[in-house]
């Protein structure tokens, strides 16, 4: 079954899609062309993607209507133009297109930005709703479809009516991401939900498969079921995990070949995907990749490689997003794909939801007598709400065989409209209800040195006590992991220079930088510093001494109030806490790309005086720092922590400077500072 | 909680042990069983040197097991109500954070985690504290000066009255966004 879905998707990329019978023959070329996934993307690209540009315009709108709406609702439109205009419809989504380019960039985004540590501790709720959960909507739904059949005109059997149950049970990736990353809710709501949605995805797959093989009512292949979704789901989390080590391991090498980093970081993550897809495991849970390399990763590349891969990443997915829900819409239109029986429809959208909430309050009650922090109702409340369709399931319905699931076109209109009502009608709704409960919002904090601090401690006192009273819990396996991590894979990793560095010290460095950094932006940035010809070393450590003073009453510099899109702040400030994945200031002027030139990580500095990013300082980067940096002459030696007047440096070493001031003791300023020690 | 002269043969007098936290027979057993087994030399109490071993990997070990077991010794009741300290209670068991259990005589989590850094206990944590703290956990990774520079910036954050040290409440607001109770908590003695 699976098989015969992967060729079908290699077919259907080779062959333009089915038309009703032949009416202009001119339009043939035009269809082979269109057939084509890559071209079909590249049309579609262009005039689509400057519409949420043009949509995010307009801020009231978009903090009620979610961006997903807007583009099924401008699917549906541009869909009826083209039926109108030439009485057929032309465009559909293309499963291959689909599973080949959409799917892979959008989850392997979402892996490679998760924030690992709140994933792997909510693994064993994640688990239970991917796993359970989803068999439980599964059953239930195709039974309950099946009992009721005798509402409808569909003739289908058991068999399709599970098979149809799977495939409709699933919550979707796509839809969740698109939907939560505008509502905001706090971390371990979302990360529930959201790993939930990527971790299904070998339960339907293998039911999928399971159905198939049993409408040949071969009995023997009943006993494949449980082993058959074993070697899916573990095998597509190994192929995700080799990857990650050989990603980690070459990105270990590539010093001298800066530029291209970021290629292998989208090329590894997409080969893991494809080979998934090769052995016909669960491509999704190629996730794994991107979660395990992370860390790895972005230590090892440089930081403007990181800021490529994150911007590129975001990008892509989001042009992903967009056709998949623009597609989602146009495809709706073509009549000529799907049988409408109201029966059919009403019956399943009542029975996913009341057994989406059903199953999920069901599991909660067990989870909650093992986890730390329950799980309460207003939480269950949304995870209820918030499992919602999407495109996955639209496109495994597209794919069924229409001579062996007789009823496939009855299905394919319950899937439409059964995926536009959760993600029109919940996506809509849900802010309102997620306001009306109080649910606990993500706090956008900014890491403090004492958090830092403060958890690795506890990590250490749980484990101790863990150790004392003899139990082998959750905390001692972590331990066991970060030892086994320190020892063998970081060594195998990471690079040289980078094993060595402390976390929290680079922790440290990095709060310290992002504070310099707000400074600065309060100061004023270029207006307030004095650029005289002469005495330029005074005006500069005088500008300098006011943005510290003015640091120093200033406690917590506020955020400005910056439109980041959704899609750049969501996963990544659940991300910004972790020191190696640190990617440059969220909301503070992301006009400008972040400054990855001027603070490039200073331990580079011990090595080569002169790293080539400095010199490609980005023109429009950091305009505030220039002025400000080459007002400073950096000490000439980075190692001693040098006095602030430092004898004038042969080079522009912003960094240093900075350097010098953060490991300068105490005590160390010269000039008209207070008896504070400097910060910065 | 008597215990007989024979290693072989013990009677578990469950009451004085009860009476302090409830706890099912079961669980009672096999923290007996475990204390045993780090009381090497069959004494009926733990030392602090016992405790350490068990600890040895960690990094704050040594502290950790001055800071929890005050006294010379730990019979086995005090051995069971400190790490009752850091299991989540049933019925006090909110979203916000455990209740400090009043019946225990239990203290929440976060003022076990306070003690840790401070020493002396003089309910402040000085300069001089945190940076010991730091430099076992850090050890050989960082300098000096970094270490020294990393404690100037968290008592810099944390400490609002500006007397140079971080005490209780100041210590619990520097950790408000993070739910410490739930952090410290580990399931178990239920």
């Amino acid at each position: 079954g699976r098989d015969r879905q992967r060729d079908r998707r290699l077919q259907s990329a080779e062959t333009p899609p089915q038309q009703t019978d032949g009416e202009d023959r001119n339009t043939e070329d035009f269809q082979r062309l269109h057939g084509n996934p890559t071209i079909c993307c590249l049309k579609s690209h262009n005039p689509f993607s400057c519409l949420p540009a043009v949509f995010h315009l307009s801020q009231r709108f978009t903090t009620v209507v979610p961006e997903s709406c807007m583009l099924i609702l401008l699917g549906l439109v541009l869909g009826g133009v083209v039926l109108i205009a030439s009485k057929k419809q032309l465009y559909q989504l293309d499963p291959a297109l689909f599973f080949l380019f959409l799917l892979p960039t959008i989850v392997g985004d979402a892996g490679y930005f998760m924030p690992a540590r709140l994933f792997f501790d909510n693994l064993g709720a994640i688990l239970t709703y991917a796993v359970v959960g989803t068999l439980w909507n599964a059953f239930c739904t195709g039974f309950c479809l099946y009992a009721a059949k005798l509402l409808g005109r569909v003739q289908a059997d058991l068999m399709d009516f599970l098979l149809f149950g799977a495939l409709i049970s699933a919550v979707d990736p796509v839809a969740v991401l698109a939907v939560f990353e505008e509502v905001h809710v706090n971390e371990m709501l979302f990360i529930i939900v959201f790993g939930e949605s990527l971790l299904n995805d070998a339960v339907t797959v293998v039911s999928a498969h399971l159905y198939h093989t049993f409408r040949g009512s071969e009995v023997s292949n009943t006993r494949r079921g449980g082993p058959s979704f074993l070697i899916v789901s573990v095998g597509g989390t190994l192929v995700g995990l080799v990857f990650a080590v050989i990603l980690g391991f070459i990105t270990r090498f590539t010093k001298k070949v800066r530029i291209i980093e970021p290629l292998f970081v989208f090329l590894l993550v997409y080969l893991a995907y494809l080979t998934a897809e090769l052995f016909s495991l669960s491509a999704i849970l190629m996730t794994f990749c991107g979660i395990g390399a992370n860390k790895y990763v972005e230590a090892n590349i440089s930081q403007k490689s990181r800021t490529t891969v994150k911007y590129t990443m975001k990008t892509l997915a989001s042009i992903a997003e967009t056709i998949i829900f623009i597609f989602l819409g146009i495809s709706a239109v073509d009549k000529s794909k799907w049988a409408w029986d109201t029966g059919l429809v009403s019956c399943t959208l009542v029975f996913i939801l009341l057994f989406r909430a059903v199953g999920v309050v069901g599991q909660t009650w067990v989870l909650n007598r093992f986890r730390l922090v329950p799980l309460d109702k207003i939480d269950q409340v949304v995870m209820s709400y918030g499992g919602l369709r999407g495109a996955v399931a639209f496109a495994l319905v597209v794919l069924l065989d229409a001579e062996q699931v007789k009823a496939k076109d009855y299905f394919v209109a319950t899937t439409i409209v059964v995926v536009f009502f959760t993600v029109m009608f919940q996506g809509l709704t849900i802010k309102p209800l997620v306001k009306w409960l109080k649910v606990p919002r993500s706090t956008n904090r900014k890491p403090t040195i004492n958090e830092e601090i403060h958890e690795r401690a506890f990590d250490h006192i749980l484990t101790a006590v863990e150790d004392i009273a003899g139990l082998q819990g959750y905390h001692h396996w972590r331990d066991k992991w970060e030892q086994f991590d320190k020892n063998y894979l970081s060594k195998l990793l990471l690079r040289k220079s980078v094993y060595r560095k402390s976390e929290l010290w680079e922790a440290y460095q990095k709060i310290n930088i992002r504070d310099a950094i707000s400074v600065i932006d309060q100061v004023g940035g270029p207006g307030r510093v004095q650029m005289g010809s002469g005495k330029r070393r005074t005006r500069g450590t005088q500008a300098w001494n006011q943005s510290i003073s003015s640091l120093e009453s200033v406690s917590s510099p506020p955020a400005p109030a910056e439109p980041v899109h959704p899609r750049v702040s969501a996963l990544s400030r659940l991300g910004g806490s972790r020191p190696a994945s640190y990617t440059g200031p969220v909301g503070v002027a992301p006009a400008q790309a972040p400054p990855p030139a001027a603070f490039c990580f200073p331990e580079r500095k011990k090595k080569k005086p002169v790293e080539e990013e400095e010199e490609e300082e980005e023109p429009g980067a950091s305009q505030e720092m220039q002025p400000l940096m080459s007002a400073l002459k950096p000490p000439g030696v980075p190692q001693a922590p040098p006095p602030p007047q430092a004898p004038p440096g042969r080079r522009r070493n912003p960094c240093v400077y900075l350097r010098s001031l953060v490991t300068s003791p105490p005590g160390g300023g010269a000039g008209p500072h207070s008896h504070r020690p400097t910060q910065l | 909680f008597y215990r007989t002269r024979t290693r072989t043969r013990t009677q578990i007098k469950p009451d004085s042990v009860n009476s302090v936290i409830s706890a099912s027979a079961a669980h009672l057993l096999r923290l007996h069983q475990r204390f045993q087994f780090l009381d090497k030399d069959s004494r009926g109490s733990l030392r602090s040197e016992d405790l350490e071993a068990a600890l040895s990997e960690n990094p704050i070990g040594v502290r950790i097991v001055g800071a929890f077991f005050q006294q010379e010794t730990v019979d086995f009741p005090s051995f069971v109500r400190i790490l009752a300290h850091f299991r989540p209670t049933e019925k006090n068991r909110t979203r916000d954070g455990v209740q400090p259990d009043p019946a225990v005589g239990r203290k929440c989590p976060s003022s076990v985690a306070f003690q840790l850094y401070d020493q002396d206990r003089d309910g402040k944590i000085s300069r001089t504290e945190l940076l010991q703290v730091l430099r076992e956990m850090l050890g050989l990774q960082v300098t000096e000066e970094q270490l020294q520079s990393i404690a100037e910036r968290a008592i810099q954050e944390a400490d609002l009255d500006r007397d140079d040290a971080i005490c209780f409440d100041e210590f619990r607001k520097s950790l408000e966004k993070v739910n410490i109770d739930h952090k410290l908590s580990v399931r178990f003695l239920e």
